[in-house]
């Protein structure tokens, strides 16, 4: 399987996210903003970071570089899209996704380990997935999901929401909910779910090393689902 | 000609920074401030030397890029 990942300037979790997706098994290329053909993908990730020092709104500038008509033709045509932290700010800004991830709720940058109930797992990214309940982890300042509330309905209506914020136990509360995010969302699809944007990391958990391996699951059965 | 914009977010969408600094300002002593609301400026220069096509073009940079539209609402002044 061929994946891309696209680096803007200010990205900085590109390279591991190419790390994860080499570990397992994808052929990943990475692809410079100011490209504008992406190589053959079946997969193309938009990963987290600064875009552009997250200057204007996050993923704003990014939103209109010239690699992204490409990726928004791609995604148009089925194609898998994902994108990660400032890669979801980036689809949102590019209306490929509802909604816009704001300042989080108590003005503080958060970096933690968290855990998130996958909500709609027929999909490409969760289908057969082993576990509903995954421990991520993020690491945003702006990640504080917010839509209107006709969006709100439309994405419920469809099963577009991918994941809340929950406890250690799948309880989706108040308490579990670490940036003020509307009804806990960490991450939602498009209408035909081969878009999904998500605030949690799970390249930043596929070794015990580095505090969890729940992030290795989703990369492996998402391989599993592209084969 | 030069093209000022405002952008704010619209009512009823949180701004933690605009609570922030009516908090801020409540404690230095201003018992007096009961809401602030954070918004940003842009000074424009367009290459155009009519009004009305300026405005359009300031209308339309502030559809595309500068206002987010789904929390934000501008003004051209």
């Amino acid at each position: 399987m061929n994946s891309s990942v696209i680096i803007f300037p200010g990205s900085n979790c590109d390279r591991d996210m190419d790390v994860a997706l080499k570990k397992f098994g994808f052929k990943n290329k990475m692809v410079w903003h100011d490209d504008d053909k992406l190589p053959k993908s079946d997969l193309i990730v938009l990963p987290g970071g600064f875009s552009y020092g997250d200057y204007l709104r996050c993923g704003s500038i990014a939103g209109k570089s010239k690699i992204i008509q490409s990726v928004i033709d791609f995604a148009n045509s089925g194609g898998l899209v994902l994108g990660i932290c400032n890669g979801f700010q980036i689809l949102t800004e590019t209306g490929l996704l509802k909604g816009v991830l704001q300042q989080n709720k108590n003005i503080e940058f958060i970096c933690k380990n968290i855990f998130v109930k996958i909500n709609n797992s027929e999909n490409k990214f969760f289908e057969n997935i082993d576990k509903d309940v995954l421990e991520l982890h993020i690491a945003h300042n702006e990640g504080n999901y917010f839509c209107t509330k006709d969006e709100l309905k439309s994405l419920e209506d469809n099963n577009q929401i991918a994941a809340y914020y929950c406890s250690s136990d799948g309880k989706v509360d108040d308490k579990s909910n670490p940036n003020g995010a509307m009804k806990n969302i960490a991450g939602i699809f498009n209408e035909k779910k081969n878009i999904l944007g998500m605030m949690p990391h799970p390249e930043r958990m596929i070794d015990q090393s580095l505090s969890g391996e729940d992030g290795s699951i989703f990369f492996e059965n998402l391989l599993k689902n592209l084969k | 000609m030069k093209v000022k914009v405002i952008v704010t977010l619209k009512s009823g969408v949180l701004d933690p920074q605009g609570k922030a600094i009516q908090q801020t300002l409540n404690g230095m002593g201003f018992a007096n401030v009961k809401d602030v609301r954070q918004g940003k400026y842009f000074d424009i220069d367009i290459d155009e030397s009519d009004e009305q096509k300026s405005k359009q073009s300031a209308e339309e940079i502030c559809k595309k890029l500068l206002a987010n539209q789904v929390i934000e609402d501008f003004k051209i002044i």
